[in-house]
């Protein structure tokens, strides 16, 4: 506290440095926020490319899925007196994950299972076209238009740190990406079906001469990812306050790269190429140019791969997980 | 009869494998393959564990048909294999790859007794629990792919090449292991590339070659035939 009172103190007395002190804290934790979602989008494209090495290009549309649904259960579910509340979104994050997870259970069962021991450029045909699917009937469904969120359907409050005022949404949104990573970490490294998860992406056959039902794991792997990536959505859209029916698209590139910054396979890799993603841009936004963030990151990413081509954490062949 | 392979016939695309082999396995019997490079043994027996499917004929386990079931049935009716090359999961450590040979196994005091039994029998792994299994030496990852293997109780276990790239001293550990584990009431069908041996160890064993069985017998009469020791103990006692 006392360290605190200090800081506010000595930047209140430096009126010009407190504001580059300011933008450097708010772009932190606009980062730390942003940064949580792409990893957990990141790890959808990383888990599900570790046991099958498929990208699956429509994980960006169940991101999207998720943005929706969540719109719908906070806007339309009488959440009634406790909508806008910390509760509620936790509530809705958790029931877009149920059903994002189910979602990724039909499009791996549809669209993936039965080209499963065909040629790998097929699956990667059927996962645009799952895409496509995917994308068009969100917007038949919600329309074209941008949906904007009600507003009260999400906490504004504010919080006083060192005398700077931050949203509270951000460190809600950060801690819990951070909950689910961990969650998913413990799951991975802790539990029977994690190590069997592990098993599966070192040596399928060998998996299967255990008496692992490999299917079932790939089928896992899709669930779990769906889920991250749903949970992701409703972030964005309690975040940012409007979705379309496209968003996916553009997170979804930029999650595929956290995922091959940090080394595609690798979850843990995933989780810092995400963090590390949402900070540059969120760096770059404010002391480059807010209009070349995309650019910069993609800058980042082509010299992080000149210079480490397996990302940063690498991609781990043996531990592809 | 534990085990009985009628007219299988295994085909990679339109090349045929194997052209109707007729193998059985009498339940306490350690059973070797034996053949040259490409004679169809691992087909076989990726063919009984399910990773291939027959494109005729049958495989009956104590008179059920194995042939049409996912491998993880065919290890959960008490057939377990281990693989070609060990296949141990190289950075799951010593511990988890036995843990995953147990994955059928539900019941944690199960597992418990039969990790304890394979303790038992390979001290060494006891003592590497925690390491990575890549870290293991060869013997040690050809120890490790047995005892997962024993982790899921199977009746009977086939042994791909277990003396696959072990340095000559290793080989004799590995098969009075092998036939320990038969003497404890596991059925054996093993494959092996150097048939002295593998029939020092057989009671009974099959020559396979170019896709079908030419010659079979108990251990010991194979182990005089001079055509066997010609075509194959030349160059597999070596």
């Amino acid at each position: 506290m006392i360290v605190a009172e200090r800081l506010s103190w000595v930047l209140k007395l430096r009126r010009g440095h407190k504001l580059n002190m300011e933008v450097f804290f708010q772009q932190f934790s606009n980062g730390l926020a942003i940064g949580g979602i792409y990893a957990l989008i990141a790890l959808g494209y990383t888990m599900v490319y570790g046991v099958l090495r498929l990208i699956n290009f429509a994980h960006g549309d169940l991101f999207t899925s998720g943005a929706f649904l969540g719109y719908t259960f906070l806007v339309s579910l009488a959440l009634g007196q406790s909508a806008g509340t910390v509760g509620a979104i936790l509530l809705v994050v958790l029931l877009v994950m149920g059903v994002a997870a189910f979602l990724g259970y039909v499009l791996e069962r549809c669209a993936y299972r039965p080209l499963r021991r065909s040629n790998r450029l097929n699956a990667v045909v059927s996962a645009i076209g799952a895409s496509i699917v995917i994308q068009n009937s969100i917007m038949l469904i919600y329309g074209p238009q941008v949906l904007v969120f009600p507003a009260g359907m999400k906490p504004n409050v504010i919080v006083e740190i060192f005398g700077l005022n931050f949203p509270l949404m951000r460190f809600f949104l950060f801690g819990a990406s951070v909950m689910l990573m961990l969650g998913l970490y413990f799951f991975i490294n802790r539990t029977r079906l994690g190590t069997a998860i592990r098993a599966v992406a070192i040596d399928q056959d060998a998996s299967r001469l255990m008496g692992i039902d490999v299917s079932q794991i790939i089928s896992l792997m899709f669930m779990i990812g769906a889920a991250l990536g749903g949970a992701a959505g409703v972030m964005v859209g309690v975040y940012y306050g409007q979705i379309t029916f496209t968003m996916g698209w553009i997170y979804g590139l930029k999650a595929f790269t956290a995922a091959i910054m940090g080394g595609i396979g690798n979850i843990p890799g995933a989780m810092l190429g995400g963090m590390l993603l949402g900070m540059v841009e969120s760096m770059a936004a404010a002391y480059i140019s807010a209009g070349w963030k995309d650019a910069i990151t993609f800058l980042v990413l082509i010299v992080i791969l000149i210079c480490r081509p397996t990302g940063l954490l690498g991609e781990r062949v043996a531990e592809k997980i | 009869m534990l085990l009985r392979i009628k007219n299988l016939r295994v085909a990679y695309g339109n090349v045929e494998a194997l052209h109707g082999v007729d193998i059985e396995v009498r339940e306490g019997e350690i059973v070797a393959i034996l053949g040259a490079n490409g004679a169809g043994k691992s087909t076989t027996l990726r063919a009984i564990s399910g990773l291939h499917r027959p494109k005729s004929g049958e495989i009956l386990f104590a008179g059920q048909p194995l042939h049409s079931l996912p491998s993880h049935e065919i290890v959960m009716r008490g057939v377990v294999q281990a693989p070609e090359g060990r296949r141990v999961f190289a950075t799951l450590t010593v511990g988890e790859n036995l843990e995953m040979g147990a994955f059928v196994c539900k019941d944690k005091k199960t597992v418990a007794s039969r990790l304890k039994k394979v303790l038992d029998l390979f001290p060494r792994l006891g003592e590497r629990r925690e390491q990575l299994a890549g870290t293991l030496s060869g013997g040690e990852q050809q120890m490790l792919a047995i005892g997962r293997a024993l982790m899921s109780g199977p009746r009977l276990l086939l042994l791909d090449e277990p003396s696959l790239g072990l340095a000559p001293i290793m080989i004799k550990p590995i098969f009075s292991t092998i036939k320990a584990i038969n003497q404890a009431g596991v059925t054996v069908l093993l494959v092996e590339q150097s048939a002295f041996v593998a029939l020092k160890v057989a009671h009974r064993a099959y020559v396979l070659d170019v896709g079908k069985v030419v010659m079979s017998g108990s251990g010991a009469n194979l182990l005089k035939d001079p055509e066997v020791q010609k075509t194959y103990l030349g160059g597999g006692r070596k």
